[in-house]
């Protein structure tokens, strides 16, 4: 496929989003059981309005990918069949509780809702995290599916596509949040750099599993079965068109092997061993200035890493166009 | 349930392109606008297509065959590309089998083209909204047409008749014959996406002569009997020819 830049910053930024909200909830979550100190609610709030900011710009580069972006509130009509559109219902939806969560915080207006038997009293911004959580991962979901849904598509056609979507987002989220905490609660950084630290390791594994996987695939269609004629030779003499279709510029990347080679090479550093060297290193020597540096490169391995995942999905429409005479 | 289809004769199409350039006339006028068409006269002239004739040689030389494929949406019976389309506006008729894009609905994310293996499905450049054959459905019901000229325009064109149009779930139909008796095959059948459209495969024709058709039964040799030989010293037909 040729990468869509649109779409690598859609799925990379609302990533970033999802994880920071699954962070900030985390740290909440463990703070009602008196794991960790409560933090101010300024702390949560603006975290929120950050992980919003990250959404909201993803939201807004998802509009590049679209050639009538007037009519993109159709998009939402077909959830019953399409993933494409469920992740437009569920973006918007994560993003207003992300709102909700954020503002409840900030304003203040954090009742407690439920009391327990054992005397934990659920406030209204616990009942917002959760639900936020809910649809963090319901978005994660339905944007895996989006290109593990197509079984033609060989390469993303499998359950660690979904997986790897979770745990990369995931892992920036935490970076940011480790980052966020540095300059806002630096007591706390250590614990979201400590989980940022093993969904790195996790990312790295799930994605490294993908890359083994793809590595060792056939393809199921040939040239034979496209063109359902059977001779082991077959050659394209002519496709059509001799300036290029729709066809020879939207399905293959037009890079080289070697190119691609050095992006896998790139990703893996930037986006995984390095920010996992930056975070352990953070754990010993806390500072803002190591997560800082490793959440600018996880982010943009993370961009490179979306690039990869477009370019090393081979289209079996390409069969079609192999030559022209 | 009716699924109308074309079958193409890989046999018998010559790839003198006359489908594709009927097929760009006539959906190029229609009401939908025209189909784009980037720098024509320039260097790398491109533009959308619905129906495009590819060239594969197979075989390694001298023993090579070119054939010809015709290749445009197959309207599979299971199309893979409208279940995709998060507006709708892809749909598959139930009435006819036709798979139609809805070009007012559509919002131009090219997710259904990801999800077509066939690559049949091209992006209008100008109009920014998904296109592919429609089987030509503003002329195969236009009753101001005459009868004859109710197919698409790609079959009417065929100079070699390598393109047959109708229905294939009429067991009696052209193409449900065609396909039943002449082996016709559907692409990637891999995928289950059940192409309606399916193709002819190149067969050799063999002619079946029988000992008795050597001779003519009505040879004059016969009826007059053997002409008496001349003479040695007799002119004979070659002095006078």
């Amino acid at each position: 496929m040729n990468p869509a830049f649109s779409v690598i910053f859609l799925t990379t930024l609302i990533g970033a989003g999802q994880g920071l909200l699954l962070a900030l909830f985390t740290q909440q979550s463990y703070a009602l059981f008196d794991l960790l100190p409560r933090q101010d609610a300024r702390f949560y709030g603006w975290g929120a309005m950050l992980a919003l900011f990250f959404t909201m710009v993803g939201l807004i580069a998802s509009f590049f990918h679209l050639g009538h972006p007037e009519r993109a509130w159709r998009s939402a009509a077909q959830w019953r069949t399409s993933w494409l559109s469920r992740e437009v219902i569920a973006l918007p939806a994560f993003m207003g509780m992300l709102f909700l969560y954020g503002a409840a915080h900030l304003t203040g207006l954090d009742p407690v809702l439920v009391m327990l038997a054992s005397g934990l009293g659920i406030n209204a911004t616990i009942v917002l995290g959760c639900l936020a959580t809910l649809l963090a991962f319901a978005l994660f979901v339905s944007t895996g599916m989006v290109y593990a849904c197509m079984r033609f598509l060989q390469e993303w056609h499998s359950p660690l596509t979904l997986i790897n979507f979770i745990l990369m987002g995931g892992a920036s989220g935490f970076t940011l949040a480790a980052f966020y905490a540095a300059l806002a609660a630096p007591p706390q950084a250590g614990f979201f750099a400590g989980w940022a630290f093993v969904l790195t390791l996790f990312g790295l594994l799930g994605r490294g599993a993908s890359l083994w996987r793809n590595a060792r695939l056939r393809p199921k269609s040939t040239l034979q079965t496209a063109v359902g004629i059977k001779h082991p030779r077959i050659v394209q003499t002519a496709q059509g068109a001799m300036g290029g279709s729709f066809n020879t510029r939207e399905f293959f990347h037009g890079k080289s092997e070697p190119f691609l080679n050095r992006v896998k090479v790139s990703f893996l550093m930037l986006a995984f061993v390095l920010p996992a060297l930056l975070l352990i290193l953070d754990l010993s020597y806390p500072s803002a200035v190591l997560p800082g540096i490793a959440f600018i490169s996880q982010f943009v391995g993370l961009l490179a890493e979306r690039w990869y995942f477009f370019a090393e999905a081979r289209h079996p429409q390409n069969l079609y166009y192999q030559g022209v005479s | 349930m009716t699924q109308l289809a074309l079958v193409i004769d890989l046999n018998v199409c010559v790839g003198c392109h006359a489908c594709v350039t009927s097929c760009k006339e006539w959906n190029t006028s229609g009401s939908a606008g025209p189909l784009c068409d980037e720098n024509p006269y320039g260097a790398n002239p491109t533009g959308t297509f619905f129906n495009r004739v590819q060239t594969f040689e197979i075989g390694q030389y001298p023993n090579t065959e070119t054939v010809h494929f015709p290749k445009s949406c197959l309207h599979c019976e299971d199309p893979p590309c409208v279940p995709v389309c998060p507006t709708g506006a892809s749909y598959k008729r139930k009435e006819d089998g036709i798979v139609l894009v809805d070009y007012d609905k559509c919002i131009g994310c090219k997710y259904c083209s990801w999800a077509c293996p066939y690559g049949a499905r091209e992006l209008d450049e100008k109009q920014q909204v998904m296109k592919k054959c429609t089987l030509c459905v503003d002329r195969i019901y236009d009753t101001s047409l005459a009868e004859i000229d109710r197919k698409p325009s790609c079959v009417k064109a065929c100079p070699t008749s390598a393109r047959l149009f109708g229905d294939i779930h009429d067991p009696e139909s052209v193409v449900s014959r065609a396909i039943r008796e002449n082996a016709g095959y559907a692409l990637m059948p891999e995928w289950g996406t059940h192409p309606a459209n399916h193709y002819l495969p190149r067969r050799k024709t063999n002619m079946k002569v029988h000992e008795d058709e050597l001779e003519r039964s009505d040879n004059p040799l016969k009826v007059d009997g053997q002409l008496p030989k001349p003479g040695k010293n007799e002119p004979t037909l070659d002095d006078f020819s």
